[in-house]
This record gives C-alpha cells, structure tokens and sequence, in this order.
C-alpha cells in the first residue's frame, strides 16, 4: 500500500518547461494576492466593528437619550401617535409611535405604545448596507434620507416593527416646503425611504421634549419619561425624576430584552395600577392562570 | 484540414446547426420572450413612476416575490459550478457534453437575479452608494462582493472553454463578415498549440479549484440575509448549507430542464444520452433527500423546542394561511421527483399496468376530475364548497386524493418506459417547487406579527407578476441567443473525452 507521499506519480518532481510558471507557483501568487488585498478591507471592518462596538455600550456619548412608558399609567387615547404625526408632518399616516392593545389576561387589559427603541445594539444599524441608518452622537437612531437606497433590510431586521416606508411619493403640504432637510428633521419626506421616530432629536438638540410626551403630559396622563441617563435624571414635563427610581419603583422591563439589542425605551409594569387602588373601570380580576408566561 | 487544424465533424452538425440557419420556431419564440419583456419593462416603468406602491409589499411584509425570485434565480445559478466545477475535479467524464449549457445558465441565472435585487430597491438609482458607501458589516455588502466575484468568476469559467470552440467557428466557411470577426476577436488567437493547450488547460483547471468556495459563498450569503436578522424562521444556523444544497438541488433541476428542451430542438440526442439524464437523475435525486432531511432538520427543531413564535410560524406553514402552497412544495417538488427519479428502478410499477381502473382512458378522466375538484377547492375555498353541495370538505379532500393518486399510479408506468421524460418531469416539479419554498421562506416569516398585531397579509399585483414573468422570459431569451451564437455542446471537450462517452455516442448514433 503506498501512502500519498510514497506516490511516484505525486513524489516525484515532474520536468518543466522554461520560463512557465507551475500550478503550484500560480496558486501560491493567487492565494498571496488575495490576502493582501484583503488585509486593508479587514482591518477596516476590524476598526468599523470597534467603534460601533464602543458606541454600542453607550457609555462615551455625551447624552444617553432614554425614554421610559408607564403602561399603567396609559389610557390607549393615541392622541401621542397623532400629536407625532402633525410634528413630524408624517406621510401615509404612518404611525411611529404605535399603540397596541394587549393584554395579560382578559379583565386585566392594558395599552402598550411602541416607538422605536433606539437599541444600542441596533439591528437595523447592523444591517444597513451605506450606513444610512445610524446612531446619533447623543446615542439617537437616525435615518440619512440622502443615503438609503431603499432596500428595506432595516425593516426586515428590526424586531420590533417600527420602520414605514416611503412606498409612493409623499403628498407635500405647504409648511413643508419652508423646512430644510436633515436625518434629524427629515422633512420633506420622499419616495422609496425608510422612515421611524427619531426621538425628536430637533426638539431635543433645542432642550424642548418629544411630541408624544408633550401631548401625553397635556392630557393629564403622565405616562411617558424622556431624559438622560448619563445624569440619571428623567421629566415627564410635570416633575423631574431619578431615572432608576422610576425604573425601580415601576418594575421596569425593556421590550423584548432577550434579544439582546439593549432598547432605550422602558416599559413600567401595568399592573401597578392594582398597588395604586382598585380598578375601577372593570371587574376584579379573578386569579387565573392562562396564556403563556413571558409575554410582557 | 482547416487552418486551426481542426478537422470538420459531420457528426457535430446538430450543434451547429442553430448557429448557421434560424427556423420560425426561433423568431415565435424570441418574439413572444420579448413581448413578454415589454410587459415587463412596462410594470417596472410604473414602479418607477409611482414607487413600490404599485406592488403588493406593505410595512410588514416589505419583500416579497422580487425577493422570492433573487434567490431563485441565484439558487439556479448553481448548476454551472456543480456540473463543470464539481464534476471535473472528480474526474466525472460523462459530464463533457453538458458543462457549457450549464455554465451558460449560471450567468445568466446570475444576471437576471442579480437585476431582481435592482427591481426591489426603493432608490435604484442610488445603487453605487453600495460601493461608494459600502459597509463590510453589512450582509448586503457580503452578497455584493459574494456575487460579483461569481459573475466574473463564471463569465471566464463559461469562457476559457469556449477558445476552441471559438476557434472551430472562426474557421468554419460560409459565415457572415460581423460574425466571424466576432468569433476572430473572441477565439484570441487560438490555434491549437501545444502550449496554448496547456495554458487553457491550466486556466480552466484552477478556476475549476477557485470557483466552487466562491459559489458556495455566493448561496451562504444569500442565506445570511435572512440568517443574521431576528426573524422566527430565518435566523436559523443551519441556513447556510440549507441555502447550499437547495440552490444546487435547484441547479440541477435547471440543468436537466435546459437538456430536455435543447434535446428535443436541437436534435442533440447523440450528444445528450438517456444515461446523462439517468446520472443526473440521481444528483437531483441525492439532492432531494439531503433537502428533505435539512427541511426536516428545521422544522422538526424548532417546533420541538416551541418557542411561542416558532410554533406560530410552522402552525401557519402546516396548518394555516401558507400550509397549500407547503403541503404542493413538500409533495409535488420534493416526493413526488423522488419518487420519478427512482422510477427505472421499481419494477413494481410495471404491475400497475394491470390493474383495469389504471388504464390510461379512466386515468385520465381521474386526472381531469381531480383539476376540477382541485380548482373549485383553490377558488371557492374548503368551506364554501361545503355549504354550496352539502359535502363535507374532508370527503371533497379524500376524493381529490384518491383520484389524483389514481391518476400519478395510471401515468407511473409510461413514465417508467420513457425514462428520459420522468427525469425531465422530476426537475420541471422540482423547479416549481423550489420556488415555491423560496416564496414560504421570505414571506410567512415577514407576516408574522411581531408585536402583539395581527398576522399581514400580501398579495402581489400584476406589476410584480409582469416583472417575474419577463426575469422568466429574459433568462430564456439570453439562454436562446446565446445558443444562436455559440455551440451549446463543448465539441473539443467532447471529441476529447476518454472513451466510454465518446463510445456511448457512437452506439446511439449507430
């Protein structure tokens, strides 16, 4: 039995011909060529991976924008989704702050509004294949209408279903004509663009609070937080707050944290509303084991 | 002798004979393609117009059959690298006859899937910010790179072996002035030196090694598209080889689809032999069960471990919204192709010729019921049908399955004399199939809530179908065109091959 290095056919040195390069020379140069041109575009996707690797912690940021959503304190009027819709001169009535109805059991219904949740590690952001996608040097995801090219991979990839897309050109009103483009205000709105809530990074860069806590505050409900947790601090307009004892005392979760995008939004738990006094909308609740447990 | 020395084949004339004279059958065919096109570029017109409004893509399911098609098209483009990469670094020598139609149909499957990507895009006109402010991060990017190399990888891989042919053509008398001075340009010289022999050798030797982890990548990173989100049903770790192997298995079945019809055309049967479609025949058949045994793989996985959205997927593929077209890709395009891939060796089927019921003149009646059956159940849905006879729907399915199996056991015994046919059969169900199953990837997922929402529903309009139809139509009008221009069979590498083909040859041709 010969093995293959006793193989005469393979040991031994086969005559060439001047001046031709051997396969095994040609594969060498190939191979070596091709690592070398590699190499640049690795280190780059190297040093690319590191960044937003910091970014990701958030911690460098000088603003860690966080928004926290009582949900016991929602009473599901969605007047936040509109309020976000005439300050963004929304298009298509396309909803970026969204509020479901859900529930944990039948008589115990709650309202839950979703934004986007800005995630550190951002999927979306991920994914993008022009960077028209980002994060905000105050740690805001941010859409660059200049830059997307309308793939809709961000779409696909974000697990929580906020992004809209621009499927046909936006009707243009006349107060949109006076604003000047930026991600941060992406007004006027265009065909065949990926659209979201952006934390009213135009309103936050001028110190004023976003739309639908605005709105939300106006109605009396208080139900949503906006600030910063760099300084620990959050206001729902009315009073200003310790960003961890609201979380604290709320029981705060984050939506879908399993997944591992670290969410800066906060849901406090609905069924607070029991700790606050009896409900006196419905029926008391009868203990009742149902539906899955994980479902928030 | 002619000047190359190449000496004249009288055999090979049915290869040239496309390229030399055009029948009526040729211009209907190119007339109706492009006819089919024009509707084509018309819905694409509007797209552009008025924007991916005209589709049926919503926010939620923001991809769909231009999806569905992409990754169609680049699972076809499979077949080139398997059959000439593949097979000649086995030493397969039976594959000679058949290389340069499959690597013809990986570029221009490349092509045509790689302009699906264009249709989808909401800017297509900011397609080079893909180089321009490209993101290596990005799967999209990886596709880029991924697939561009394969294009210019298979455009020189479909190349180099036609230099000889190349040359034969340049040589041949009676030819216009433009196409020999294309066939002059294109031949580079060739002359059919020992040296230059070498070095094409060489050439399609290596770029048989670099091209097979390039097309395996190309399928990887399609895959990844969908594997590296966090949807239920794509971001599944075994979606790489699972792309792989159903974009070969896909291959294949193109391949075979593409020898039928030229076969037949063409009159290429001394070149294209009953025993190529029995080998290739069992690849789509060692394919179809390593596909079942992936798809197995996934769904028996995830609905083990039943997390709350997996079940919820694979409820609405089994049982729900998806489970038709499930239930027709699982049958007609997995089981059934077995099942007529394997047909020469049940010599069970030949007693079924002696079963009275079976004969073909009820068969076919059986067959004709069942459509009807079948089509009243697709248009009016199960329960309406019920209330409008008074038939249960399960008898209505009972009946339809009976009748229907009644009608494949009558037609399985002719396929089994025919056995080119049921292999060409296989891969026609299994082109349906595996389409079918790219659309039950890209879009049930899609509809999936993922919050607490409904499921969305997509219905794809006549835009999106023109489009499909006319990406169809180009892929077999590039095919078609190309076969006017060159020999769809590589002679020299025929005329070369050791002896058991070229002596297969000969016999038919006896």
């Amino acid at each position: 039995m010969t093995t293959i290095l006793e193989d005469p056919a393979l040991a031994a040195p086969t005559a060439k011909p001047r001046g031709r390069i051997s396969r095994r020379t040609f594969f060498k140069a190939l191979a070596a060529t091709g690592v070398a041109s590699a190499l640049p575009a690795v280190s780059k996707l190297a040093g690319a991976w590191a960044r937003e690797g910091r970014h990701a912690q958030g911690a460098r940021t000088a603003r860690r924008w966080v928004m926290v959503i009582d949900l016991a304190a929602c009473d599901g009027c969605k007047k936040c989704t509109k309020a976000c819709q005439a300050e963004h001169l929304v298009p298509f009535e396309q909803e970026w702050i969204r509020v479901y109805e859900t529930s944990n059991n039948e008589y115990d219904e709650y309202f839950m509004a979703v934004p986007c949740q800005h995630c550190e590690v951002a999927p979306c952001v991920k994914v993008c294949p022009v960077g028209a996608t980002f994060h905000n040097a105050e740690g805001i995801v941010l859409v660059d209408h200049d830059r997307c090219i309308g793939c809709r991979f961000c779409m696909a990839a974000c697990p929580y279903g906020v992004r809209s897309f621009n499927w046909i050109e936006p009707k243009h009103s006349p107060a949109e004509q006076f604003a000047k483009y930026s991600p941060e205000f992406p007004v006027p709105h265009r065909k065949g663009t990926v659209e979201k809530c952006m934390f009213c990074a135009h309103r936050v860069k001028m110190g004023r609070l976003p739309a639908c806590l605005e709105i939300c505050t106006k109605e009396g409900m208080r139900a949503i937080w906006f600030g910063d947790a760099n300084e620990n601090l959050v206001t729902n307009g009315h009073e200003v707050k310790k960003l961890t004892q609201v979380l604290g005392e709320g029981r705060a979760f984050q939506y879908k944290e399993e997944l591992g995008t670290h969410p800066r939004v906060y849901y406090l738990l609905p069924s607070r509303r029991d700790l606050q006094g009896p409900n006196t909308a419905k029926p008391a609740a009868p203990p009742k084991v149902k539906d899955d447990p994980f479902r928030p | 002798m002619t000047p190359s020395g190449l000496e004249v084949h009288l055999e090979e004339a049915p290869v040239l004979r496309p390229l030399q004279r055009s029948g009526w059958g040729f211009w209907l065919l190119v007339g109706t393609l492009l006819a089919v096109i024009a509707v084509g570029v018309y819905a694409y017109v509007t797209q552009i117009r008025v924007g991916l409004g005209v589709t049926g893509l919503n926010d939620r399911i923001s991809w769909g059959i231009y999806i569905t098609n992409f990754v169609f098209f680049i699972g076809v483009s499979h077949a080139g690298t398997l059959i000439s990469a593949i097979l000649r670094v086995t030493g397969a020598e039976w594959r000679r006859p058949i290389t340069r139609m499959a690597e013809a149909i990986t570029v221009f499957a490349l092509l045509v899937g790689a302009a699906m990507v264009l249709v989808d895009m909401g800017r297509p006109e900011r397609i080079l910010y893909v180089l321009r402010f490209g993101r290596l991060q990005s799967p999209i990017l990886w596709d880029v790179i991924s697939i561009t190399t394969y294009v210019a990888g298979s455009l020189l891989y479909l190349y180099l072996p036609l230099i000889p042919d190349l040359a034969q053509l340049r040589d041949m008398p009676g030819l216009r002035a433009w196409k020999r001075a294309l066939y002059r340009l294109l031949a580079a010289g060739w002359r059919g030196t020992p040296r230059q022999r070498g070095a094409l050798e060489q050439g399609i030797g290596a770029m048989a090694i670099v091209i097979i982890p390039v097309a395996i990548s190309v399928h990887t990173v399609v895959s990844w598209i969908f594997g590296m989100t966090l949807r239920a049903g794509w971001h599944s770790t075994i979606f790489g080889p699972y792309f792989v192997i159903g974009a070969i298995f896909s291959g294949i079945a193109a391949i075979i689809t593409a020898m039928g019809a030229f076969r037949r055309v063409y009159r290429l049967e001394r070149f294209l032999t009953p025993d190529h479609f029995q080998k290739l025949g069992y690849l789509l058949l060692t394919f179809n069960l390593l596909y079942m045994y992936f798809t197995i793989s996934e769904y028996l996985t995830i609905t083990y471990g039943a997390e709350i959205r997996d079940v919820a997927l694979v409820h609405a593929l089994f049982y729900g919204a998806f489970s038709r077209m499930f239930w027709l890709m699982a049958i007609v395009g997995l089981v059934l192709p077995a099942v007529l891939t394997l047909i020469p060796h049940l010599p069970v089927v030949d007693r079924l010729e002696r079963v009275r019921l079976l004969r073909p003149v009820p068969a076919g009646a059986a067959a004709l019921l069942m459509g009807a059956v079948v089509a009243v159940v697709h248009f009016r849905s199960l329960p309406q049908a019920t209330t409008t006879w008074g038939i249960s729907s399960g008898t209505i399915l009972a009946v339809a399955a009976v009748l229907g199996a009644s009608a494949l056991l009558a037609f399985l015994p002719v396929l089994r004399r025919r056995p080119v046919a049921s292999v060409v059969l296989a891969s026609l169900l299994v082109n349906i199939g595996m389409w079918l199953k790219r659309y039950i990837i890209v879009v049930p997922s899609m509809a999936l809530p993922l919050t607490q929402s409904e499921w969305a529903t997509y219905r794809p309009t006549w835009v999106e179908w023109s489009i499909t139809a006319a990406a169809f139509a180009m892929f077999i009008l590039l095919y078609t065109l190309f076969a006017k221009f060159f020999p769809l069979i590589s002679l020299w590498e025929v005329r070369e091959s050791p002896a058991p083909a070229a002596a297969h040859a000969e016999e038919v041709a006896a």
